[in-house]
């Protein structure tokens, strides 16, 4: 598996998609910093950035991968390999380029700009956390979407569809549900809601630690509860992991079953 | 003849030396142990000098004009009986005490201080501890409490008192004190014209600064840190708030200003950081908000109705998740030439001033005042949606609520 890591890894090191995404971020980065010269509302800007962007970037570019190197993966499947580690080794080499380009890109900036000086380096880090996490949750859900599907059309048409769901369309449903049920405690509701989403999760969690918390603590006892101590940060963490997880086990159930 | 005059002088002499203050000493190994005593012995204008040690002495009533000054601090223990100190009479001057242990009583407001109809007093270099009132002013007139210090340990509104209390009262003057851990920091019910200057207010249970019923008060200068509410201006007019900085009341409840019922008031220069909401307003009139900071803050501003002809002009509303929050479309307010953080319009005849009118209330604060649990969507790519389109057409905040003339730049004053 770790050999088809590297080789994937390096095959995307070498591909112009990772530049780009790479120098991307990198103009992001300095373009906000020096124009704003304000370090913690850069972190604002970058997180509706990452919150939107980084979910997109990689499903579509998971699914792109997964159709272009069908060939050579069939090629392997000839191989005496298990099945699990050559589409794993693809994935990790994609998620990991993918968040490779975002921590290099946005951090060479900020740290020039003198991150380690500042009191914002532990939102910042949290900001790069998530986008990482993102960057292997929706790499993973591509990779699903792809081995699902063999029409290349299909596929990324799903994968759009799944990033605009997601990303937009989960949250004007979210907030038609609490609105329509006004009359009722929402607060365990509107938890659950969060949880559900990746993208919803984790800006509640980058927020948590930028100004959600005390405008949440007026909402009620729960919201306060959860998001007034760590145990908030814990559990996003926690159901961050889980939706990695859950994915990267479809994609070995898939891989072992699937006829190609 | 010659004679004659000369017993005339000594018998002015004799006057005089009679009128002339004398000085009381109390300390512990003196002739006099106990303030009490020294009051009862002591002459109109006389000087009474504490020396360091502890009295353990309370109902203290100071009913003739008397100084009375404490060297070295000298601490005076209530023993949690009671009320420590009285005053009656006009012309007192009380200072450099650390009084400990006022009785607690939910009958009675006992205070280490208490002020009495009395007039012309001085109330100074204190420090209060384990309190139950700290300095209690009943219909009393031109005094003036400076630089205590007054330190409570408070934990639930209903058995705890305020630090500095001014009922009926006029023309006090509040100066340099720093109150910590009461009810209320200072409390002012029925009192006009007076003038709270240069003090810190901070963690107290309920409010930093309570105004009830009272016309004509000036406040500057003053910090109001992490309490239940920085400022609480309810029932009053003509109230002056000059430069004071509301920061940190951050919690469930917590504001920077609560103003309710209050008419005519100016409000310039003040600085609000941090705050869940910075200033709260409910039916007032006429006020004019002028070069205030809002950084930081949750709402910056939370207009809750009945709220007529007031000016906001010249502030900066600097990153705050909300600048305001209308609960209706009814609007009456002016808001022009702010500097508004989140404005996105441009200026192409480079005067300083955008050419695209400002929308400081959103779509999504007036949903958040419907249902408080939406605020979990806050700064969703969905809700920004809605927010640009309500922008370009309002239907549910009220159209003619803008901004003409946002400012480019920050504002400098």
């Amino acid at each position: 598996m770790l050999k088809i890591l590297k080789y994937s890894f390096y095959d995307l090191m070498r591909s112009r998609w990772s530049y780009v995404y790479f120098v991307f971020y990198l103009l992001l980065g300095v373009v906000l910093l020096f124009l704003n010269n304000n370090l913690s509302k850069a972190v604002i800007t970058l997180m509706n950035v990452i919150i939107v962007l980084v979910p997109l970037i990689g499903t579509i570019f998971g699914v792109m991968y997964y159709y272009n190197s069908k060939e050579f993966t069939e090629l392997l499947l000839a191989q005496p390999l298990k099945r699990s580690s050559i589409f794993l080794g693809q994935y990790l080499g994609v998620a990991l380029s993918l968040s490779m380009s975002l921590i290099l890109g946005l951090g060479i900036p900020f740290v020039f700009y003198g991150l380690f000086r500042s009191n914002d380096i532990w939102d910042f880090s949290l900001l790069l956390i998530t986008g990482t996490f993102l960057t292997f949750i929706f790499t993973a859900l591509a990779f699903n979407i792809a081995l699902s599907n063999e029409n290349r059309i299909k596929g990324f048409g799903y994968a759009i569809l799944l990033w605009l769901f997601l990303a937009v369309i989960y949250d004007g449903l979210f907030l038609m549900s609490l609105i329509l049920f006004e009359d009722y405690p929402l607060d365990k509701l509107s938890l659950f809601g969060t949880m559900l989403n990746p993208i919803d999760l984790s800006r509640t969690l980058i927020l948590l630690k930028l100004d959600i918390s005390a405008l949440l603590g007026y909402t009620g006892a729960v919201f306060k509860k959860f998001f007034g101590t760590n145990f908030g940060l814990i559990v996003s963490i926690i159901m961050l992991s889980v939706w990695v997880v859950l994915p990267v086990l479809r994609i070995v159930y898939k891989s072992n079953r699937k006829d190609f | 003849m010659k004679k004659g005059f000369i017993s005339l002088i000594i018998i002015f002499c004799a006057s005089v030396l009679n009128i002339k203050a004398e000085t009381i000493e109390v300390c512990t190994t003196c002739k006099i142990t106990s303030i009490k005593e020294a009051i009862a012995i002591a002459k109109d204008f006389d000087t009474i000098i504490v020396k360091k040690g502890t009295y353990y002495e309370y109902d203290i009533v100071i009913d003739k004009p008397l100084t009375i000054i404490g060297e070295n601090y000298p601490v005076i223990d209530g023993k949690l009986k009671g009320e420590i100190i009285t005053i009656h009479s006009d012309n007192v001057t009380v200072g450099g005490f650390h009084i400990i242990n006022v009785g607690i009583s939910y009958t009675e407001d006992y205070a280490a201080i208490r002020i009495v109809k009395s007039k012309n007093f001085i109330i100074q270099n204190l420090k209060l501890e384990k309190l139950f009132f700290g300095i209690y002013l009943e219909k009393a007139k031109e005094g003036k409490i400076l630089n205590n210090t007054i330190i409570g340990d408070a934990k639930q509104e209903y058995n705890s008192g305020n630090g500095i209390q001014l009922w009926y009262s006029k023309n006090i003057e509040i100066e340099g004190n720093y109150v910590q851990g009461v009810r209320d920091g200072i409390y002012l019910e029925f009192s006009d014209f007076c003038n709270i200057t240069n003090n810190i207010s901070k963690g107290n249970i309920r409010y930093g600064l309570h105004f009830m019923f009272s016309n004509n008060d000036v406040y500057k200068g003053n910090t109001f840190e992490n309490n239940g509410a920085g400022v609480a201006v309810m029932f009053s007019k003509k109230i002056k708030m000059y430069n004071n900085t509301f920061k940190e009341n951050w919690g469930s409840a917590s504001y920077g200003l609560l103003l309710k019922e209050i008419n005519d008031a100016e409000i310039i220069g003040n600085t609000f950081e941090k705050n869940t909401i910075g200033i709260n307003i409910e039916g007032t009139n006429r006020i004019n908000y002028k070069n205030n900071d809002f950084i930081r803050n949750g709402w910056a501003i939370k207009v809750r109705g009945a709220c007529y002809a007031n000016i906001f002009s010249g502030n900066n509303f600097l990153y705050n998740s909300f600048d305001l929050s209308y609960n209706s479309k009814m609007n009456d307010n002016v808001f022009d030439g702010n500097y508004w953080s989140n404005y996105a319009g441009y200026d192409l005849d480079k005067d300083g001033i955008g050419d695209v009118p400002y929308r400081p209330v959103k779509l999504f604060s007036y949903i958040v005042n419907r249902t408080p649990e939406t605020i979990i969507l806050l700064r969703s790519l969905f809700i920004d949606i809605i927010d640009f389109s309500e922008k370009v057409s309002p239907v549910f905040t009220p159209d003619d609520l803008l901004d003409n003339n946002p400012s480019i730049k920050k504002i400098e004053w």
